[in-house]
C-alpha cells in the first residue's frame, strides 16, 4: 500500500516509511534501522542528550513552537521520591491536522524511540502516551508495538542492558480538543476533568500527578530521537536560521492532492500549494488559506509569497502553529467557514472561564444569524470587541483560538459578510 | 519571658497610587482591599482554593504583559497594580456582559436580589446596555436535596459550591457536568445533598440566586432584612451568625466569619433551627400568685419588692436549689448564682439534649458539638452539674422535691411532673413559656431570649463571645440578668446593673475565670477564659 501522494520537492525525515506496511512491525522497524537512535541516546550522558537537542534548535511541533531542548532544560535535579514523567501529547485535535495520527499508524515504533529518548533526557521513568479518543486505529497501532518493544527488552526494567528502566502507559482520551491543551491533557491523565491549570506553576515544576513533567508533541519526540542520532549539525541543514529542520504540513480543502508532506521549514508556501498540493481541483483561484490550524489567523491568496517556518508566518500576522493548511476556493462562503469554527470552539470550550464559556457560545449565535443573512453591520463591530475580549484573558488560549479567525475573516473578508446582509435584507430577512 | 516574635519580612506595594506594606506572599487582592479597593470577583472565597476561572478580578499590574487575576499569585516587592486603568475596566466590563449574555434577568422573583454581586458589580462596573440580541440559553430549575434549590440558569459557574462540597465538607456530591456554555451543576446521586449537615454553607458562597434556600425561598427580600451579629445557640460551638430579622421576626441565620470558631461556615442543623425564637406564647407580664392560687400580673417593681422581700425572709430555709437552661447568658447564669447564695447557697442543675458530634473535615475545629445548647461550659463555670437524660429531658425528682428556695432560670419544665416544687418554700420562675409545671411558682418573671438581648456565651473552646439585641422583646420580659441583677440589689447591698458589661464586670466573683477578662476585650469574635493552669500562674 503506496502512500496517497508524495512529492519530488519533499524531504523524508520522520515521513519516510509512510505506506510501508514493514514499517508498523517490530522486525521491519528494525529491518530499517529502527532503535538504533535509541541505543544512541542511551550510551549517551542525560545532559548530552538534552544539550543535543537543544543545540539543534528543534521546535516543538505541536503549535506553540517552544524550543523542546529549552523545555527538557527546564526539569529540576531529580529528587528522591519525586518521580519525573514524560507526557506524550497526542490528543491531535486541531481542525485540519492530522500528522501524528500518520506518524502513529506508520511508524509506531518511532514514537516508542522518541519517548524513550525523552524520557532517558528528563531522568523519567514513566512515560504515558496520551492519544486522542478518536484515534482508535492509530492506538491500536501504538498498542501493538508497544507489546512488541516490551517483548524485545526496548521497555521496562533495564532496556537493552544499559541500566535503564522506562516504562510506557498508552492512555486514550475520551475525545475533548481542550486535553489537547497540555495541562488539560495532564487533568485529564488523571482522572479529573480536562480543564486547563492555572500557570504558574509549569509542568516541569508541577505536571503529572504534581511531579516535574515534560508535555512534548509526537512529532517533536520523533524529530528528537533522529536528532539523538544524527547530531544537531545534521538537523541543520534543513529549515531557516531560527525554524530548523523539516515538518509535516497536512493539507486539506480545495487542493487536488490533500495529505501529508515533509518539507524543510522555510518553504515557499505558495510554491507549496501550487506545486506540491497541486493548486485547486476546480481550477478557481484560491480565496483564502488557513496556514497552521483553525486557531490562526487567515491568509489571502495575495498574502501566500511567505516561508512556511515560524517567523515568516508571524510577520505575514499568522502562525505556524501545527502546520495544518486548510485551502479554499473562490467558491467558498467564508462566514460559514468562520462560523463552523467558531462553533467547534464554542462546543469545545471547558467552560472555565467565564469569556470563553460565554463568549464562544455567543460569537456562534451571532454567526449563525449573519449566516442566515439576519445580520447588520454591528454585528461585525460586536464580533470585534467580543473578540478583543475574549483574547488573553483567559487560562489557557482556547478563546485566543477561536478569537482569531473571527477577527482576521472580518479584516479580510468583510465584504463577503456584508453580502450575505445584503441578500438577507434583499429577502425580507435582515435588520440592516 | 515570651520570645519575641519576629517581625514578619514585607514587601512594598503600589494599589492605585496608594504605596503600602504588607507580608510577603499577600495576595493581590487582599493587598488591594487593604488599599481599600474592593476587586470584583466570584470564583475566589477567602476559605477554598483559587482557580482563577471567573476572570472578573483582572487587574493591571505594571511590567505585565497580560491583565492578572488578583486572586491568584502574592504581591512581589515594587509591584505597581492598576485596578482602575482603562484595560482593566474594559476586560471586567467585558467579563460582566459575558454574564449576561445568558444570566435571566428576573431579579425580581429571585431572592439573591439584593445581596447579588452580579448585581452589584454590573451597577458598578458593566456596560449600560447588553448587546446580545440572542435567545438566552434555559436550563431550569433543581432540588439538589437537603435544603438547596438550584437554580441553573442564574448560575455564573464560579463552582465555589463544587469546591466546598470537595474541599471543605469533603463530601464530593456536587460537580460540573458538560462542557462550555452547556456547563451546569449537577448531584451524582438521587439523594443529592441530603445527608450533609453542611450543605446550606453552599447557598451562603453562591454569588448570585443559583443556590437559594427553601427555608428561606420567597419569604423575605435582602434590602428588608436587618442583620445583628450574634452566636448561634444550637450547640456549645457558638458559630458566630448573624441573626437577619424583619418586623421583629428572625427570618435566617446567617454565618459570620471567625477564624478560630467557625471560619465562615455553619451547619445546617444549627441554621434551620430558629422558629423557637419566633414563638409567640411568651409571658409577658411578672406574675405573683395570690393566696388563691391565682397569678395576677403585677408591675415590676411592686414583683421584685414583695419578692426581695420574701427572698430575705427565706435565708437559711433549707437552702437554694436551681434549675438553669444552658441557653441562658453567662451574666443570667451568674446573677442566678449570686442570689442562691444570697439565700444560703445550694446545688444547681441543667438539662441539655445532645445528639451526635458531626465534624466538618476541612475545618475540624468546627463540629456540630454533641451538646445542643450554647452555654453548656458557662453552665458549668458558675457551679451547675448536668442532670436528665441526653434528650434534655428527666433529672428534675430531687430539685422538684425542695422545700427550701427553688429557682428555675429559663428551663421550660415541660416534661416536669404537675407537683414539682408544689413543696417549695418560695419557687421563683424566670423564663419564656408558662408550662404546666412553671405554674406552681409563686413568682413568674418575663425573662427575654438570648435574640432580645445583650449578653454573652461560653463556648465548648471556653471562648466567651458577644451577642446582640435583634429583635424586640414581647411585653415586660426583660433580660434574666437585669431581673436576677435588680432583684439582688433588693435583698443585699450589691448594686444594680445597668448594662451586660455591667454584669459581666460581677462575673468574677463568682467564677474567678471571668475576673481575667475584660468586657472591652471581647470585641466581635470574642476571647478565651483563662484555663486552670493559668490563673494558678496569676496567683503566684
Amino acid at each position: 500500500m503506496a502512500y496517497p501522494y508524495r512529492h519530488p520537492a519533499e524531504t523524508l525525515v520522520i515521513s519516510e516509511h509512510f505506506g510501508n506496511p514493514e514499517a508498523r512491525t517490530l522486525k521491519g522497524w528494525e529491518a530499517l534501522g529502527g532503535y538504533k537512535p535509541m541505543r544512541t541516546a542511551l550510551g549517551l550522558d542525560r545532559a548530552e542528550v538534552v544539550n543535543i537537542v537543544k543545540a539543534s534548535g528543534l521546535r516543538g511541533r505541536g503549535g506553540a513552537g517552544f524550543p523542546t531542548g529549552m523545555k527538557w532544560s527546564f526539569m529540576p535535579k531529580k529528587e528522591a521520591g519525586k518521580p519525573h514523567f514524560l507526557v506524550c501529547n497526542a490528543d491531535e485535535s486541531e481542525p485540519g491536522t492530522f500528522k501524528d495520527r500518520e506518524l502513529m499508524r506508520w511508524t509506531p515504533h518511532a514514537l516508542i524511540e522518541g519517548c524513550v529518548v525523552g524520557a532517558y533526557a528528563i531522568n523519567a521513568e514513566h512515560a504515558y502516551i496520551y492519544v486522542r479518543g478518536e484515534f482508535f486505529e492509530p492506538a491500536q497501532v501504538m498498542a501493538r508495538a508497544i507489546e512488541e518493544a516490551y517483548a524485545a527488552g526496548y521497555l521496562g526494567k533495564n532496556i537493552m542492558g544499559s541500566g535503564v528502566d522506562i516504562d510506557i502507559t498508552l492512555h486514550i482520551g475520551a475525545g475533548a480538543y481542550i486535553c489537547g491543551e497540555e495541562t488539560g491533557l495532564l487533568n485529564s491523565l488523571e482522572g479529573r476533568r480536562g480543564e486547563p491549570r492555572v500557570k504558574p506553576p509549569y509542568p516541569a515544576i508541577a505536571g503529572a500527578f504534581r511531579y516535574p513533567t515534560a508535555v512534548n508533541n509526537v512529532e517533536s519526540l520523533i524529530a528528537a530521537a533522529h536528532i539523538v542520532h544524527h547530531g544537531a549539525d545534521w538537523y541543520k541543514q534543513w529549515g531557516t536560521e531560527k525554524s530548523v529542520g523539516t515538518k509535516l504540513f497536512c493539507v486539506s480543502g480545495h487542493v487536488k492532492r490533500p495529505g501529508n508532506y515533509e518539507v524543510p521549514l522555510g518553504f515557499n508556501f505558495r510554491e507549496f500549494i501550487y506545486e506540491v498540493c497541486g493548486g485547486t481541483p476546480s481550477g478557481k483561484p484560491i480565496k483564502a488559506v488557513i496556514p497552521g490550524g483553525s486557531s490562526v489567523p487567515i491568509l489571502t491568496a495575495d498574502e501566500l509569497d511567505i516561508g512556511m517556518d515560524y517567523e515568516s508566518m508571524a510577520a505575514a500576522g499568522t502562525m505556524l502553529g501545527c502546520g495544518s493548511v486548510i485551502v479554499m476556493d473562490s467558491g467558498t462562503n467564508v462566514v460559514k467557514q468562520v462560523r463552523r469554527m467558531v462553533d467547534f470552539y464554542a462546543h469545545e470550550s471547558c467552560g472555565q472561564c467565564t469569556p470563553c464559556r460565554e463568549g464562544t457560545a455567543w460569537a456562534s449565535k451571532i454567526l449563525k444569524r449573519v449566516e442566515r443573512g439576519r445580520g447588520t453591520p454591528d454585528d461585525l463591530d460586536t464580533l470585534l470587541d467580543i473578540s478583543d475580549k475574549m483574547s488573553g484573558k483567559t487560562i489557557c488560549v482556547l478563546s485566543d483560538a477561536a478569537a482569531a479567525p473571527i477577527v482576521s475573516s472580518i479584516q479580510k473578508f468583510r465584504d463577503d459578510y456584508l453580502a450575505l446582509m445584503d441578500a438577507g435584507q434583499l429577502a425580507g430577512a435582515g435588520g440592516r | 519571658m515570651a520570645e519575641p516574635t519576629p517581625t514578619p519580612e514585607t514587601v512594598s506595594v503600589t494599589v492605585d497610587g496608594m504605596t503600602l506594606d504588607v507580608p510577603k506572599g499577600t495576595r493581590l487582592l487582599d493587598a488591594c482591599a487593604q488599599a481599600g479597593v474592593d476587586v470584583p470577583h466570584y470564583c475566589y472565597h477567602p476559605g477554598m482554593s483559587a482557580p482563577a476561572q471567573c476572570r472578573m478580578c483582572l487587574v493591571e499590574v505594571e511590567k505585565s504583559p497580560k491583565l492578572i487575576p488578583a486572586c491568584v499569585g502574592s504581591v512581589t516587592d515594587g509591584m505597581v497594580v492598576h485596578t482602575q486603568s482603562e484595560n482593566a475596566l474594559k476586560a471586567r466590563e467585558g467579563v460582566l456582559e459575558f454574564y449576561l449574555v445568558n444570566h435571566p434577568l428576573d431579579c425580581p422573583v429571585c431572592d439573591q436580589s439584593g445581596e447579588c454581586k452580579l448585581q452589584d458589580y454590573v451597577s458598578a462596573e458593566g456596560p449600560a446596555m447588553g448587546r446580545s440580541r440572542e435567545p438566552k440559553r434555559v436550563l431550569g430549575r433543581d432540588d439538589f436535596g437537603g435544603d438547596v434549590l438550584f437554580y441553573a440558569d442564574r448560575c455564573v459557574m464560579c463552582t465555589r459550591c463544587v469546591r466546598f462540597m470537595r474541599e471543605v465538607a469533603q463530601d464530593e456530591r456536587l460537580t460540573v457536568v458538560q462542557r462550555g456554555s452547556r456547563a451546569v451543576i449537577d448531584t451524582f446521586y438521587d439523594e443529592g445533598l441530603t445527608g450533609n449537615i453542611w450543605a446550606d454553607n453552599i447557598v451562603d458562597i453562591c454569588p448570585v440566586g443559583a443556590l437559594v434556600s427553601k427555608d428561606f425561598l420567597h419569604k423575605a427580600r435582602a434590602w428588608d432584612l436587618d442583620r445583628v451579629p450574634s452566636v448561634c445557640p444550637n450547640c456549645s460551638m457558638g458559630c458566630n451568625i448573624r441573626l437577619e430579622t424583619r418586623d421583629d421576626q428572625v427570618m435566617r441565620l446567617k454565618p459570620r466569619p471567625n477564624p478560630e470558631v467557625n471560619a465562615h461556615w455553619m451547619c445546617d442543623f444549627g441554621r434551620l433551627n430558629y422558629n423557637w425564637m419566633n414563638r409567640v406564647d411568651r409571658i409577658e407580664a411578672p406574675l405573683v400568685r395570690d393566696a388563691s392560687g391565682r397569678h395576677v400580673p403585677m408591675s415590676w417593681a411592686d414583683t421584685l419588692t414583695r419578692l426581695a422581700e420574701a427572698l430575705r425572709g427565706a435565708g437559711g430555709g433549707g437552702g437554694a436549689r436551681a434549675v438553669v437552661s444552658p441557653f441562658e447568658s453567662n451574666e443570667g447564669m451568674g446573677a442566678l448564682r449570686r442570689v442562691m447564695e444570697a439565700v444560703g447557697g445550694g446545688d444547681g442543675v441543667f438539662r441539655c439534649e445532645q445528639g451526635e458530634e458531626v465534624v466538618l473535615p476541612g475545618f475540624p475545629d468546627l463540629a456540630l458539638r454533641r451538646d445542643r445548647a450554647a452555654n453548656v461550659v458557662g453552665a458549668e463555670l458558675f457551679g451547675f452539674g448536668r442532670t436528665g437524660r441526653p434528650d434534655g429531658k428527666g433529672g428534675l425528682e430531687s430539685v422538684g422535691a425542695h422545700t427550701g428556695v427553688l429557682l428555675v432560670l429559663g428551663d421550660e419544665l415541660g416534661d416536669a411532673p404537675a407537683d414539682f416544687g408544689a413543696n417549695a418554700s418560695l419557687f421563683v420562675y424566670v423564663g419564656q413559656h408558662l408550662a404546666p409545671a412553671a405554674r406552681n411558682a409563686h413568682f413568674v418573671l418575663p425573662a427575654t431570649t438570648f435574640a432580645e438581648m445583650e449578653g454573652t456565651f461560653t463556648n465548648i473552646q471556653r471562648r466567651v463571645q458577644r451577642f446582640w439585641p435583634a429583635v424586640r422583646a414581647p411585653g415586660m420580659a426583660r433580660p434574666a440578668w437585669q431581673i436576677l441583677g435588680v432583684l439582688l440589689a433588693g435583698i443585699s447591698e450589691a448594686g444594680a446593673p445597668g448594662t451586660a458589661a455591667d454584669a459581666f464586670g460581677t462575673l468574677g466573683a463568682v467564677c474567678p475565670e471571668f475576673g481575667q477578662l475584660a468586657w472591652a476585650d471581647l470585641g466581635a469574635n470574642g476571647a478565651v477564659l483563662p484555663g486552670v493552669r493559668e490563673l494558678q500562674e496569676m496567683g503566684d
